[in-house]
């Protein structure tokens, strides 16, 4: 079975609250060179092999895992 | 007007909804559960808030693929009215029953206090005998309630005049001190195109009666009762 790998993250355009205080720890840690912090969610999972896998994932994505309001993601297939 | 408060697995709020609608305002309620299709032929169904299904993924989104999800969909699109309180606001968002999402407040935090929420409109049912511009005071209690959303939807709300409620100090004025959670203009409350759904972060249904600090979020309720006689 085809293994699903997933990664949400918020918008560009959002503020990653999260993201933002790890960059300031990090910075603390004195790796001041460190911008651009974000977090995300990684969601993995194994599907039924099938010409349209593609479209399944997208549509699993867009429905469930991921909100296009606020998230984009991306996934890669390994079989 | 006949009432449903729907009970997911996390909601907490449910029983202060029921509390409000059948000791205080008097009206016919009962809880809906997640898993059914009937809503039991309510007119307005109560989305309340909590955490339901653990907030698991995001807040709202499990709880909107849930079967009762489907006939308040339907409900909503017939014209049903529904209102969406904190959690209920943000599963009502997952629904696409209104635009928009919540996502984590600016400061992290977990906010739990009173606030003061201008009226923006009295063009909707919920605000149908609230003065234009009058405040309420209501308690927020939500880690995500910072409303976001796009340029296009943004212009929609307002051109339309759909945000309902916005965060304000209690003279009503909308400043950046007043807004708790980082919410996009302000937004408290805001309502769909056709005016029957109402998603709000604040809880009218805690501010019911003065001894719990605040009756003002009867008036919400009031206004629909006498809007929809």
């Amino acid at each position: 079975m085809p293994k699903v790998k997933v990664t949400v993250t918020l918008k560009p355009s959002l503020l990653d609250a999260q993201g933002k205080v790890v960059q300031g720890a990090l910075h603390n840690l004195s790796y001041t060179d460190v911008e651009q912090v974000r977090i995300g969610k990684y969601i993995e999972f194994s599907v039924a092999e099938s010409d349209d896998l593609d479209t399944k994932v997208r549509e699993i994505c867009d429905k469930l895992l991921a909100n296009p309001v606020i998230e984009d993601y991306r996934y890669e297939v390994a079989s | 007007m006949k009432f449903g408060v729907i009970r997911f697995p996390g909601s907490n709020c449910d029983q202060d909804a029921f509390f409000t609608i059948k000791d205080v305002l008097e009206q016919p309620v009962e809880y809906l559960w997640h898993q059914d299709r009937d809503l039991h032929g309510v007119d307005c169904v109560v989305v309340p808030g909590g955490f339901s299904y653990g907030d698991y993924l995001r807040c709202g989104a499990i709880a909107r693929f849930s079967p009762i999800m489907d006939s308040v969909i339907s409900f909503a699109k017939r014209g049903g009215y529904v209102i969406g309180i904190c959690n209920g606001f943000q599963v009502l968002c997952e629904s696409h029953l209104l635009p928009g999402a919540l996502v984590k407040n600016d400061g992290q935090r977990f906010i739990c206090k009173q606030v003061t929420l201008r009226t923006e409109t009295t063009d909707s049912p919920f605000t149908s005998t609230i003065i234009q511009g009058e405040t309420l005071t209501i308690p927020i209690a939500h880690g995500e309630g910072k409303y976001v959303c796009d340029d296009s939807t943004y212009s929609a709300l307002t051109q339309e005049n759909r945000i309902i409620f916005r965060y304000s100090d209690p003279l009503g004025n909308v400043l950046e001190s007043s807004n708790p959670n980082g919410s996009r203009d302000s937004i408290a409350g805001i309502t769909n195109e056709t005016r029957n759904v109402l998603g709000m972060m604040p809880h009218p249904e805690r501010a019911s009666d003065p001894a719990l600090g605040s009756a003002d979020g009867r008036r919400i309720f009031e206004s629909l009762l006498k809007y929809a006689g």
